[in-house]
């Protein structure tokens, strides 16, 4: 599979869903699906996308939140899967898209090139491990804390990239989603 | 007793959400927050998750609070970058290791260099000299952090805890 169809498909009538999104490939990625105020592509953090997707599901229980990462990210923060585990968001949808490469830094093999299996590790943890083709009625309706690995091909494709700065992200992110309150608190 | 004051600080500020790495000076807060049906209390694997944990949650519309002790700074130093570059309002409350009367050697270097990590990758640190001390510096660290988008760290000192040794750590 094509990672860019892949992330396209996966936000194809995304609605009110609520996006974030790991260093780097990923945040590309969602970016060329066509950006929006309710996703929040992370420039940095390596590790923390899915902590990020558990700390907005928890303040959101009555959104659906979708973290969108790649595997090099997944693996820096896997203790994040036994912490969402124990949590149990039922709004959180984890999908890590797997180049078995570190896509940024020159495409050296990663982990999961190795064998390493992440959906084994995320089943463990008590994430509810879901096939490409399930994923989006588990986004959108399902109970979860649902997992995906959706494999695609180790490819160098152009990048479309999304606004930088920080502040700006978190603000026009808080914004959409909470309206004139997000500026009064 | 400053855990019951620091308990009704983040009651009183609204704070929903606790990310922990458990420390025993920090016992019994973390009994208090996971008993507070308006909190919810959520252990960590390492501290680092707790910056991304409350990154999502302000996201969301959510206060929370951080708490682990100084062994645990350095566990979050990369990831403090976002906090900075995204101006996340962030409270860390560390118990203290590393400074007066520790028994444990391993604890003393990153016990005596978690103020100047912190400030090096923007954190204010507030350091309550003593107990009586301990809770209006809280109060103090929510309303920085959440009036005006600061990332606040406030250290309880080692002396106040009062953990004497290995045996004494274990009994509590």
């Amino acid at each position: 599979m094509k990672r860019r169809d892949a992330v396209r498909s996966l936000l194809k009538n995304r609605k009110q869903l609520l996006v974030v999104a790991g260093l780097g490939s990923t945040a590309w990625d969602i970016t060329a699906a066509g950006d929006s105020p309710l996703s929040f592509p992370m420039w940095g953090a390596m590790g923390q996308a899915a902590m990020m997707g558990l700390g907005l599901a928890l303040a959101q229980p009555k959104r659906r939140v979708l973290v969108i990462t790649g595997d090099g990210e997944a693996l820096m923060g896997m203790g994040a899967l036994a912490t969402i585990g124990v949590q149990q968001p039922a709004n959180l949808t984890v999908v890590v898209i797997d180049n078995e490469r570190y896509g940024e830094t020159g495409m050296q093999r990663t982990h999961t090139a190795s064998g390493v299996d992440l959906a084994g590790v995320a089943k463990s943890c008590g994430l509810k491990v879901v096939s490409f083709k399930g994923l989006q009625k588990a986004i959108h309706q399902q109970r979860g804390p649902h997992f995906a690995v959706v494999k695609v091909d180790a490819e160098k494709i152009p990048l479309v990239l999304p606004p930088r700065e920080g502040t700006l992200l978190k603000a026009r992110f808080r914004r959409a989603l909470l309206g004139p309150k997000a500026d009064a608190e | 007793m400053w855990p019951e004051g620091i308990h009704k600080e983040l009651s009183a500020a609204g704070v929903r959400v606790v990310g922990y790495v458990p420390d025993a000076g920090h016992k019994r807060l973390i009994e208090l927050c996971q008993a507070d049906k308006k909190m919810r209390a959520v252990v960590l694997t390492t501290e680092e998750e707790g910056i991304g944990l409350a990154a999502g949650a302000w996201l969301g519309g959510q206060k929370s609070v951080l708490l682990m002790q100084s062994s645990g700074v350095g566990n979050v130093i990369n990831v403090l970058g976002m906090v900075r570059e995204c101006r996340f309002p962030l409270v860390t409350l560390v118990t203290m290791r590393g400074e007066q009367g520790e028994f444990n050697p391993w604890q003393v270097p990153m016990g005596q260099a978690t103020r100047t990590v912190l400030e090096a990758m923007g954190t204010v640190v507030q350091a309550p000299a003593s107990a009586e001390d301990i809770v209006p510096t809280v109060n103090a660290a929510l309303r920085l952090a959440y009036n005006s988008y600061a990332s606040v760290a406030v250290l309880i000192p080692q002396r106040v805890i009062g953990i004497k040794s290995f045996q004494d750590q274990t009994s509590r």
